[in-house]
């Protein structure tokens, strides 16, 4: 796949001296949905800002299908779509009206059926003659996705596209991408659920601070950093781990009803069959098994904490 | 250059304008009547005529500059201001459109409007005294380059303003007074030499004279200097807010 979209060592400092990207480089491929986490603070918006062009960077490059950010501003911006995190809309222009307004000023010429088509699949045709502030939390967000969509991009900028709607909103937000992906186009997604880039994304990127700290498949992440946890959970509750047992770092938990056992899955060897027979030869008798996989956001706190208590 | 965006800008904003459209008539001509009430019938009264025209004709161009500039920076000034203040803005930073795009579709709908209000100020005008208008060329050049000038100044002042207080003040505290002082509503040859001298620092004086002499042939200053003084005004606004563009000056975080 090529590269869509190509970051290289950009630094953001704002006049105040805060650095809020600190030699920041990502390549994003075409056709993939990237998910970048963060917390609050972290330089998500702020990269997205400066890709879009709506801050400038102080140092580096970024090109946009091949397109530089700052020389050839005009190609790189036409490519790209953006939805922003707070929900900024002119209240009392109608849906219709400030979706052309979006189309127009990417210089693209009237296309009523493209409209129609958009808005149809995001469920807004219905409301298209009403005044924004006539509308929902999420239908105004769905207009925000349609006015990024309204210029045809290739690639889709979403900043925190879910925070702070409804479960069943997330999943049509979910499904609405997913439909994009489908459709060819590039989605860089910027969220603090961590169950939102688990859910869609094809690769991940951790910022922090400025910093991008990890970019990878999320598949190959989880299984990568992953950890499994095995929790036995005793008939009786015992006072004391048994001396074979505590030299495996098995933890006692829940007032001695639960040993708790963290094994690497990618090793040939997890050692739970010669765990379990331990746990026999002990004396111990077993209630019940539970197997727990790491999420992304365990991963993703560790990832960050690390990073902490190195510096 | 992106003609699309610039339509698009142009189209949106003179929306905005048609939704209140009765109060952008109305406005205006209630406000005239009120000007013709007050200078043309009391004050008038007093004052038969100003170097061979009637009183309640001498105030017409004044009038229509006073509206024409104060609405045109109004309009120019809240139109990019507004944006801003809801957060809208993002859209036309991220866009593929140059400085001189935006301008021209927020400063062309603004100056549209302005020239809009003038032209009905005119015709209100006329209901209430007899009009000629000798260089009716140099009357409409007048208008429209004052319509951009003042709608390119209130652009700044949109860019500018930090809050609705800021974006009020340089019109109320600035404008206004200068447009009161700069012979809307009389010569500046009736004025004690002195003051005569300090008007002529005022800038409105060379708009309200040129104009003033494209009805009647009457000005307070030559006709060449009051086109300078506008076109010079018009390049300094066009040339700060290039340099706003260029540094992203209160627009880019």
């Amino acid at each position: 796949m090529a590269t869509m979209v190509d970051i290289k060592d950009v630094t953001k400092t704002y006049a105040d001296g805060f650095e809020a990207l600190k030699g920041a480089s990502l390549q994003i491929e075409e056709g993939e949905i990237l998910a970048l986490l963060g917390p609050n603070g972290a330089g998500k918006t702020t990269l997205i800002s400066t890709i879009c062009g709506i801050t400038q960077q102080s140092s580096g490059t970024i090109t946009v299908g091949g397109h530089d950010t700052q020389s050839d501003y005009r190609s790189a911006r036409a490519l790209v779509g953006l939805v922003p995190q707070e929900i900024n809309l002119e209240p009392f222009e109608r849906v219709m009206n400030t979706v052309k307004f979006s189309r127009g000023l990417f210089g693209k010429p009237r296309n009523d059926a493209l409209l129609e088509d958009i808005l149809r699949r995001l469920s807004l045709w219905d409301k298209r003659d009403n005044r924004i502030m006539e509308l929902s939390g999420g239908m105004k967000r769905r207009v925000l996705i349609a006015k990024a969509l309204s210029h045809e991009p290739q690639v889709l900028f979403l900043d925190e596209p879910t925070a702070g709607v409804d479960v069943e909103l997330r999943r049509d937000m979910w499904e609405i991408v997913e439909g994009l992906k489908a459709s060819g186009v590039t989605i860089i997604l910027t969220t603090h659920y961590i169950e939102e880039a688990e859910a869609i994304a094809d690769r991940i990127g951790v910022i922090n601070k400025g910093e991008i700290l990890l970019v990878e498949a999320k598949d190959a992440l989880m299984t990568r950093l992953g950890q499994k946890e095995l929790r036995i959970e005793l008939q009786d509750p015992i006072d004391d781990m048994p001396e074979a047992l505590a030299a495996r770092g098995l933890l006692l938990e829940d007032g001695g009803c639960v040993l708790s056992y963290s094994y690497d899955t990618s090793q040939d060897r997890t050692g739970i069959a010669s765990l379990i027979r331990e746990v026999s030869e002990a004396g111990l008798v077993l209630r019940d098994l539970q197997t727990r996989q790491n999420s992304l956001e365990d991963i993703f706190v560790g990832l960050v904490t690390d990073r902490e208590d190195a510096a | 250059m992106n003609w699309q965006a610039i339509r698009a800008i142009y189209v949106f904003e003179m929306s905005r304008f048609f939704r209140t459209l009765m109060q952008s008539f109305v406005s205006p001509v209630i406000s005239t009547s009120l000007y013709f009430v007050v200078f043309g019938a009391a004050i008038g009264s007093r004052i038969d005529q100003v170097e061979g025209v009637s009183y309640g004709a001498f105030i017409v161009p004044g009038l229509i500059m006073l509206s024409v500039m104060t609405q045109a920076i109004s309009n120019a000034s809240f139109g990019i201001y507004f944006p801003k203040f809801i957060g809208t803005i993002y859209e036309l930073l991220s866009a593929p459109i140059n400085f001189l795009e935006i301008v021209m579709g927020y400063v062309g709908a603004a100056a549209t409007k302005a020239l809009f209000i003038g032209v009905v100020i005119l015709g209100t005008s006329a209901l209430f005294v007899d009009l000629i208008i000798q260089n009716p060329l140099a009357m409409l050049a007048f208008l429209v380059l004052t319509c951009l000038s003042f709608s390119l100044f209130g652009f700044i002042i949109g860019i500018w303003a930090g809050n609705f207080e800021q974006l009020q003040l340089i019109p109320l505290l600035v404008i206004t007074p200068l447009v009161f002082l700069g012979g809307s509503f009389y010569s500046i040859s009736m004025l004690p030499p002195v003051w005569q001298t300090i008007s002529f620092f005022n800038p409105v004086v060379y708009l309200v004279s040129g104009f003033r002499w494209s009805f009647f042939g009457l000005a307070d200053v030559p006709i060449g200097l009051s086109l300078l003084a506008i076109l010079g005004f018009t390049l300094l606004c066009l040339g700060v807010i290039w340099w706003i563009f260029k540094t992203g000056w209160r627009i880019r975080a």
